[in-house]
């Protein structure tokens, strides 16, 4: 991979930095009126997530990271693996639980989320902003409550647990920020 | 492939106004405004200033020419001749600076005092930046001051390794390594200066030896100081001013200690200025300079904070 320097340093820009793959994403030049010029970059760690700020001179560089982002389809769970697809070229990939991570409690068989493969293999997995999933057990619905505020926790099929209103009901599907892990609203069949 | 400038009308309008008080500010205390080249035969050695260099082309073809890092030799080589107090406004490119703060071309006011020391053109400086901001309160910070009001640290006395810990402790600053200047200028830009941006308009003086770039190096309280100055407001670095070396030899003497280091940090040396050793030789009277950046003063004056919002054209843009 070509290498990158200070001043190459833009936001989304992906890089190798102590073994793993980051994303820049702002940098910041500072200099003192006479004397060193720094750049204070924040970084995603791409592997681990983990968002901070290191302090380069100015002018010094790193090694660009092969990193890309691709639109996948979600195929299945066979226990061990995520299974995706890239609709184009019918390429599957095999994501594991560490590239998952949280993730899997938003993924339904065929939604499009969209898979960063590093050197080739998934690293991790992002799902749609907003999905719909049934529910598979909350507390009795309270006919006619649709006014009234309060809410109650509900499993859906992924797993996930959402703060759902006191009307719906078990069997229903909702719409979920997969941002934010909130309610949006009831989808009707 | 975005055509339009990047400052609005109004800046363009602010931009004018203000270099209209400048040259009415200087006009009125009988300052000279003059013009040097932007293209000079030689340029400059420190090494944390790289110029850009302009190598195509017949008039070049014997030896490349150095867009100015800032008029200072040429404006010297003036005063040496007997021009008395002279300003100029005029574009000055530093090659690999860009950010929020800077552009590898920018417009610097530098004027020069016979006569003046540091101090007297401090007062000055806040003269003219409260022409062009309104009045309001100033003060002025020795370099030690600052760095024990607002780290806590004498930068004076503190040995490496201290001023590394104090920067370690509170940023990842991975595997950087230099020497006693390089962690004072580390803190300087990440402690130092945010303490800086409560502090309204400030004026530090009296740098580490080691810092003083053109400035007279003098002994106060038991230790070396360059007579040099920064002023701050609310943070931003805008000037930076000297009370002038005079001395030929000891500025030929800076020069090539300026490209012994440029060659042990593996850089290229860079050809000395002989005109303005010349100039030295013949006899710079004693004088204060200073620099002051004008984009940014512009910045100040309309509450913008990303200089390419105030230049109709940024690097980017040109």
């Amino acid at each position: 991979m070509a290498n990158y320097s200070t001043n190459e340093f833009r936001s989304g820009l992906k890089v190798m930095l102590d073994g793993d793959p980051c994303s820049i994403l702002e940098n910041e030049f500072v200099k003192p009126g006479k004397g060193q010029a720094f750049n204070r970059v924040r970084l995603r760690n791409l592997a681990t997530g983990r968002v901070w700020e290191r302090t380069f001179k100015s002018g010094d560089s790193l090694e660009g990271a092969d990193v890309m982002d691709r639109d996948m389809q979600y195929l299945y769970n066979d226990g061990e693996f995520w299974h995706f697809m890239e609709p184009g070229t019918f390429e599957q990939f095999q994501a594991d639980a560490k590239a998952v991570g949280d993730s899997h409690l938003w993924l339904k068989e065929q939604d499009e989320c969209v898979v960063t493969l590093y050197n080739g293999s998934p690293l991790s997995v992002t799902p749609p902003n907003f999905v719909e999933l049934e529910i598979v057990e909350t507390d009795p619905g309270l006919k006619g409550d649709t006014a009234q505020g309060g809410s109650k926790p509900a499993t859906l099929v992924t797993g996930a647990v959402v703060k759902v209103p006191l009307f719906i009901t078990t069997g229903e599907v909702v719409r979920v920020d997969t941002r934010t892990g909130e309610y949006q609203n009831r989808v009707s069949k | 492939m975005p055509w339009q400038p990047g400052a609005g009308l109004d800046q363009l309008r602010a931009r004018a106004g203000l270099l209209a008080t400048l040259r009415r500010f200087f006009d009125e205390r009988g300052v000279l405004e003059v013009e040097t080249p932007l293209l000079c035969s030689a340029g400059i050695t420190d090494p944390a200033i790289e110029p850009l260099i302009v190598g195509e082309g017949r008039s070049v073809a014997a030896a490349p020419r150095y867009l100015q890092t800032s008029p200072e030799y040429a404006m010297k080589r003036l005063l040496a001749a007997g021009s008395g107090p002279i300003y100029q406004i005029a574009r000055a490119f530093r090659d690999g600076e860009a950010g929020a703060r800077h552009n590898p071309e920018f417009s610097l006011l530098e004027w020069y005092r016979p006569g003046f020391d540091h101090h007297a053109l401090m007062d000055e400086v806040a003269a003219l930046v409260c022409a062009c901001l309104g009045q309001r309160p100033w003060r002025k910070l020795s370099y030690r001051a600052l760095f024990v009001d607002s780290i806590g640290i004498d930068p004076f006395s503190a040995s490496s390794a201290q001023l590394e810990t104090q920067a370690r402790a509170a940023h990842d600053l991975g595997d950087l390594a230099g020497d006693r200047d390089f962690w004072l200028d580390v803190l300087l830009t990440h402690q130092v200066e945010p303490w800086l941006a409560g502090q309204g308009l400030c004026f530090v003086y009296d740098y580490p030896a080691t810092q003083a770039a053109l400035s007279r190096i003098v002994t106060v309280d038991g230790v070396a100081v360059g007579q040099r100055f920064e002023l701050y407001i609310d943070g931003v670095e805008l000037a930076n001013g000297y009370c002038e070396l005079t001395d030929a030899s000891e500025q030929r003497a800076r020069f090539i200690a300026d490209n012994e280091r440029r060659r042990a940090l593996g850089q290229a040396p860079r050809p000395i200025d002989e005109r303005l050793l010349a100039a030295l030789d013949a006899g710079l009277p004693a004088c204060s300079g200073v620099a002051l950046g004008v984009d940014r003063l512009l910045m100040l004056a309309t509450g913008e904070t990303d200089i390419r919002r105030v230049l109709a054209f940024d690097w980017e843009r040109s």
